[in-house]
């Protein structure tokens, strides 16, 4: 394997890796709360939907042309996506902590409603039958942005930075924050508390309800950058969904065993094969299969399977929380 | 009436008319936020449509009655069976396969597209059951696992393909055996068979498996309370993975019925198909009773065209998934509304809505 080889694929493999390991923190949030957030594909739907229509807002105001106001826009779409994600997943809090209505249903509604609403709002802003919200170029940087020289065709850097998002540095700080809120504050406790035992964390004064709001919203806000971060990697417009995205980030979520560390190792191992299944060519070393056709959909199986298998083998010391998906009823025992 | 009133079926046929009231209200206000001159028009278009053309809303139901049945009969035994749509791609592929490779009759393939489904559905009953893994998860990931090797399958068999690889080749020129009669139904729509009366006949068949026999009421228990059905000495267990076996083969049996017809080309698209989702509407809007998704899926598929004929007034189609949505979201707290039914009503009667 060649060093430009080895460049693309670790760039591939970090570009898919950053949606899965943001919307994973967010379900993670969820679910240490107490609440099983199956929504996260919708909420990615619309944190992208609302910070591309901010980024073709801008593109049409005329921003971008140079470096700082590009990045300086893409960070306002990132707080953007965050808070429409973290208020479109207050419909699901509210369900779930005040209605105590069932979780998964409640989810499946919002990611059902997300897709439509997405489309019907594509057309209502652009016009009869145009799905697709363009996304802007210099939402995207490439080497020469960053400073780097050398020949794209022989040299590693280039091709390891070939294609570079503000998302990346943010996921990476929002990792460590994760890590940190959950382990090293109160909040984290109190939150793990509600996730594990409600009634006893209830005993002791915490408010469960605010916590799992909290819980909830956290994770919308994370569903929606890492919508956004989805959109910017997948291609040149967003088209209404995010190709099931949402829900591969609950097998990270549930690979990574509700732990942020573990699950940066599991978004990174379903991207890497994200990129053997796309692009198989880049590994030479690979088996191509000659004369079976769709390849990639034989990678695309493998982790599924491995998260299939890996269930069966955690299942028995999992760390799922223990109250997840169970409304809090103050007057039951 | 006062009896009436009491009767927990009629309350829950309420509360689903309530909540479908309540959803096409929401949509017609964003339809009037977006374009009030031809919210009106558009909201006409969504409900009428579907009048002069009965026979295709008839046929598009044929495969939301069955993915309504695998949700709902999961339901009953307290499954949730996201995983309806990989078990209806299977079960379309299987049928497809036997009809265009191995040139079977369209019985012969109607069964290969229910083992299909069972087997995608027995999965998740088996990892619940054995390994104590929650159905959701499992079922996602079968859905990928289903929609891969659909592709993967479908596309290494060049028999199967039409002309234009991305799709497989229309049943009237492969093999006119596959595709199902037609008992002169076809008079309402052309590809109208006899699809929609098999689904109508399993339906029934669920709803006497359900309520009227051990097996189900063994079913019923494990849904509303594991502990007490394993106390009495039900299998529940068994009983867990027989009922997404079931389930599967309802999915698998749907995307059979739906595929083989004449102009049913199943695209090799690399996205989970909506079906299974629109299942899951069809069996919350029926309460999860067999009988009532009949009614609850032919409401659903008639919405569909409906949002069909809202183009013209320049509204996507997907506005009738937002009104789905609303319907859904409604449903996840319908206890809370059969509830406030009965308010309505003047009787508290807090047993009837727990029934």
């Amino acid at each position: 394997m060649t060093a430009p080889a080895w460049g693309s694929i670790i760039n591939l493999t970090i570009a898919f890796a950053v949606p899965l390991l943001l919307v994973a923190l967010g379900g993670m949030y969820s679910e240490r709360s107490g609440i099983i957030n199956i929504a996260l594909d919708g909420i990615m739907i619309i944190g992208a939907l609302v910070s591309c229509l901010v980024l073709r807002a801008m593109s049409n105001a005329g921003w971008g042309k140079t470096l700082l106001s590009s990045q300086f826009g893409l960070l306002i779409a990132v707080v953007v996506a965050g808070v429409s994600g973290m208020v479109f997943s207050l419909l699901l809090a509210f369900a779930a902590i005040n209605l105590k209505a069932d979780q998964t249903i409640g989810g499946t509604a919002l990611n059902i409603f997300a897709p439509a609403f997405s489309v019907v709002i594509a057309w209502a802003v652009q016009g009869k039958g145009l799905t697709d919200i363009e996304i802007p170029k210099w939402a995207t940087l490439g080497y020469k942005d960053l400073g780097i020289s050398g020949d794209v065709k022989a040299d590693f850097l280039p091709n390891l930075f070939k294609s570079f998002h503000i998302t990346v540095p943010i996921a990476i700080i929002l990792l460590a924050v994760a890590w940190f809120v959950l382990y090293r504050t109160r909040f984290g406790l109190r939150l793990r508390a509600c996730g594990e035992h409600p009634q006893a964390a209830d005993s002791v004064g915490i408010n469960v309800y605010r916590m799992r709001y909290s819980g909830v919203m956290i994770s919308g806000f994370l569903g929606g950058v890492g919508g956004l971060a989805y959109v910017l990697v997948a291609g040149t417009s967003f088209g209404g969904d995010v190709a099931g995205y949402g829900f591969l980030a609950l097998a990270v979520m549930i690979f990574g065993n509700w732990n942020p560390g573990r699950i940066l190792f599991s978004a990174l191992f379903f991207a890497l094969f994200k990129v053997v299944a796309t692009q198989h060519a880049l590994f030479p070393f690979l088996p191509n299969f000659k004369g079976l056709k769709e390849v990639s959909c034989l990678y695309n199986l493998i982790p599924y399977i491995f998260t299939l298998v890996l269930l069966i083998f955690t299942s028995k010391k999992s760390r799922a929380p223990k109250a997840e998906g169970i409304p809090y009823d103050k007057g039951m025992r | 009436m006062s009896r009436l009133k009491s009767n927990p079926g009629f309350i829950s046929i309420l509360a689903s008319l309530a909540s479908i009231v309540i959803g096409l209200l929401f949509g017609f206000i964003l339809l009037l936020v977006l374009n009030a001159k031809n919210a009106p028009a558009g909201m006409a278009n969504m409900l009428t449509n579907g009048i002069k053309d009965m026979g295709n809303v008839l046929y598009n139901a044929i495969p939301l009655i069955m993915v309504g049945l695998s949700v709902a009969f999961a339901f009953k035994v307290g499954c949730f069976n996201i995983g309806a749509s990989g078990q209806y791609t299977m079960g379309a592929v299987f049928a497809l396969f036997c009809a265009l490779k191995w040139q079977l009759p369209w019985y012969v393939c109607l069964l290969a597209a229910i083992l299909g489904g069972a087997v995608w559905g027995m999965f998740p009953g088996l990892f619940k059951s054995l390994f104590n893994v929650n159905e959701v998860i499992t079922s996602i990931m079968m859905n990928w696992i289903g929609m891969n090797v659909s592709v993967l399958w479908v596309s290494n068999f060049s028999q199967m393909l039409a002309p234009n690889p991305d799709r497989t080749m229309a049943l009237d020129a492969g093999n006119p055996s596959a595709i199902l009669p037609k008992a002169g139904l076809d008079s309402l729509y052309s590809y109208l068979n006899i699809g929609i009366i098999i689904a109508v006949i399993v339906a029934v068949i669920m709803w006497v498996i359900i309520a009227k026999t051990t097996f189900g009421y063994e079913l019923r228990a494990c849904g509303l309370n594991k502990n007490g059905a394993i106390y009495a000495g039900i299998n529940a267990k068994r009983n867990v993975v027989l009922s997404m076996v079931i389930a599967g083969a309802l999915a698998g049996l749907g995307g059979g019925l739906y595929y083989l017809t004449g102009g049913g080309q199943f695209k090799l698209e690399k996205e989970i198909l909506p079906m299974g989702f629109n299942g899951i509407s069809v069996a919350l809007l029926a309460n999860s009773h067999p009988i009532g998704c009949i009614f609850s899926a032919i409401f659903i598929s008639y919405l569909k065209l409906g949002g069909i004929a809202m183009q013209s007034q320049g509204y996507a189609t997907e506005a009738t998934d937002i009104v789905t949505a609303v319907i859904i979201y409604l449903a996840a707290f319908s206890l809370l509304l059969r509830l406030t039914i009965i308010k309505f009503f003047g009787k508290e009667k807090k047993e009837v809505a727990k029934q």
